[in-house]
């Protein structure tokens, strides 16, 4: 089996703070995760969950406190390597004083491209991140769906075996969404590695193979989205109206809104539940399977997450 | 190397884009006021008198430039984070920061050329004419432009590790004790302490010694700089500035950006 296009062992991430530094807190701990060749992974977590510290350990703009990552099975200090990488930071920013094309060309240097095979190359990154136009102005004047899409072209600009995007979809108007899924589409086509983080669940629904859940500076799972799904059991959802005033318990427990009313039940209860509501002379509606989602998945995990926090710092009152 | 060229290459194009090059307007215009006003006075001191102060000016405007862009450099870069794409692109850090050393110094060099091209017409409009013994001014602005090159890889050296206004402190602070060097060699030694007359001596030939830079006195009187100062000089900012520069490469090179 070929290696991994990104692998990471144990890879952890401390900043020091307050006074004199001597405290530590951990914004990677431990993790440890494989990116096959070809796929196309998520990041998922929420704010200050350590997506971006990962992404910039492995591109070498931080440094570990503690473990080593491989990219295309080798060390991420092989400055070689980043050859066949493409990376777009988070809320990219790029020198001002330049226009797209000449920043384009800047960063095409630093990957041997021949002239004529540079100016191609960009004449073609610009039209694919709708930027054709604006070309010509310096990016001081870009707004910032514009730099995320010049931070999109640079980094797929040198066609690299691995990209890594750090909330690609950030700042994009929906049009300019539906282009950056489809580039993505379009590289795994190719058969390039992609990982990249991303609030937006749908999207990590829609284009990845595998998600990485992270909360708290840890991978909570990792899988396809729809396994994911299956940890969570599943219920089953009543929709019914009242003919006339109940006070039955069931119908207490019900979520109102207009007319109509809605009951979540285990599976295992739902024929009780329907006799007690017809017994209270409720007008049932629909029944149907709830099916968790990734954002369900996601909301447990940050919930149970915050809970523990808390508790810590009840205990160290 | 060839990856240090292109940062270098961009970073003048930045100096020109940001309107560095427009301080020469300012000199031109010094230069100008300043035959004027010599023409008033008497003759046989222009000589003194336009070099001394062309020459001063040269060195000052470029050793702002050279302070404030110097450190700007790359706190900017990390600031901004203009950095984060770049550094992903295959170039090791010490390329980068040496291409960020080599774009300033060419902007200066640009910059330092085109003044003493001006200081040059002027002596030729003042004087009527320019002889061989007027070559030492040009040695005089090329060690200016020396001087300029080890203060660039000071404040370089300084915007790795700390803060861009410290930095700027630090470096205007060891380009002033760097002018007096000599003196903290020549210190007496009957009030010192054996212990503390070693530290001096161990702490002048540390600090950067910009006196042996300052031919002011010679270029105003026309004569010759010896070859072998030259030649001291050359070297002597080679060696520093390469030192300098792996110092500030090594402590780059670990950090973190934030
Ligand atoms: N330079 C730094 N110094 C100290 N702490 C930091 C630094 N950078 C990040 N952190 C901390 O590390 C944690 C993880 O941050 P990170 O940027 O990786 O989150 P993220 O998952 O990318 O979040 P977001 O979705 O908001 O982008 C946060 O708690 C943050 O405060
Ligand atoms: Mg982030």
């Amino acid at each position: 089996m070929p290696a991994p296009a990104i692998e990471t062992e144990n890879l952890t991430k401390e900043y020091p703070f307050g006074f004199l530094h001597l405290m530590k807190r951990t914004s990677l701990e431990g993790l440890n995760m494989q990116v096959e060749t070809g796929e196309v992974f998520g990041f998922i977590g929420p704010n200050g969950a350590g997506k971006s510290t990962a992404i910039k350990l492995l591109m070498r703009l931080i440094f570990p406190t503690a473990g080593s990552a491989r990219i295309l099975g080798k060390p991420i200090s092989d400055v070689e390597m980043h050859r066949d990488i493409g990376y777009l930071p988070e809320q990219p920013y790029f020198y001002d004083y330049l226009t797209a094309t000449e920043v384009l060309d800047y960063f095409a240097r630093f990957h041997d491209l021949a002239a004529a095979d540079r100016k191609d190359r960009i004449e073609r990154m610009l039209k694919k991140v709708g930027l054709e136009t604006a070309r010509k102005i310096q990016l001081r004047k870009y707004s910032k769906g514009m730099l995320q899409r010049v931070g999109l072209a640079q980094a797929i600009l040198h066609d690299p075996k691995v990209v890594i995007l750090d909330e690609p979809m950030s700042g994009l108007d929906p049009v300019g969404r539906r282009e950056v899924r489809d580039i993505i589409l379009q590289l795994k086509k190719d058969g390039k590695t992609v990982m990249f983080s991303t609030h937006i669940l749908s999207d990590a629904e829609m284009l990845c193979d595998r998600v990485g859940v992270i909360v708290g500076g840890k991978l909570r799972g990792v899988g396809a989205p729809g396994t994911l799904v299956d940890m969570k059991t599943l219920g089953m959802e009543i929709l019914f109206e009242l003919t006339g005033a109940s006070n039955a318990p069931l119908v207490a427990k019900a979520t109102r809104t207009g007319d109509r009313y809605r009951l979540q039940v285990a599976e295992e209860e739902l024929y009780a539940a329907i006799e007690q509501l017809r017994g209270a002379g409720a007008r049932i509606l629909s029944v149907s399977q709830v099916k968790a989602t990734l954002e369900e998945f996601f909301m447990n995990l940050v919930e149970a997450d915050r809970a523990q926090g808390a508790a810590v710092e009840v205990s160290e009152q | 190397m060839r990856r240090a060229g292109v940062v270098a290459l961009n970073t003048f194009r930045e100096a020109v884009r940001d309107r560095v090059l427009y301080n020469l307007v300012f000199f031109a215009l010094l230069m100008i006021a300043a035959s004027v006003a010599v023409g008033q006075i008497s003759i046989g001191i222009e000589q003194t008198v336009i070099v001394s102060l062309g020459l001063s000016a040269i060195s000052v405007i470029g050793l702002l430039i050279s302070v404030f862009l110097g450190v700007a450099l790359v706190s900017k870069e990390m600031d901004k984070r203009t950095l984060y794409a770049l550094l992903a692109k295959p170039v090791r850090r010490w390329e980068f920061l040496l291409g960020k050393f080599g774009g300033l110094v060419l902007t200066l060099t640009v910059n330092t050329a085109a003044m003493a091209l001006g200081l040059l017409l002027v002596m030729l409009y003042v004087k009527h004419g320019l002889g061989g013994s007027d070559t030492v001014v040009l040695v005089g602005v090329y060690f200016i432009l020396l001087k300029l090159a080890l203060v660039v890889a000071l404040a370089l050296l300084f915007s790795c590790f700390t803060t861009p206004l410290l930095a700027i402190l630090f470096t205007v602070g060891l380009y002033i004790v760097g002018l007096y060097v000599q003196e903290l060699r020549n210190l007496p030694v009957q009030v010192m302490s054996p212990a503390m007359s070693a530290f001096t001596k161990w702490l002048s030939y540390l600090l950067p010694n910009f006196e042996n830079f300052n031919v002011m006195a010679m270029a105003a009187h026309g004569r010759a700089v010896p070859g072998a100062l030259v030649l001291q000089n050359t070297l002597y900012t080679l060696v520093y500035c390469t030192i300098v520069l792996t110092a500030a490469a090594a402590v780059f090179s670990r950090r973190n950006l934030k």
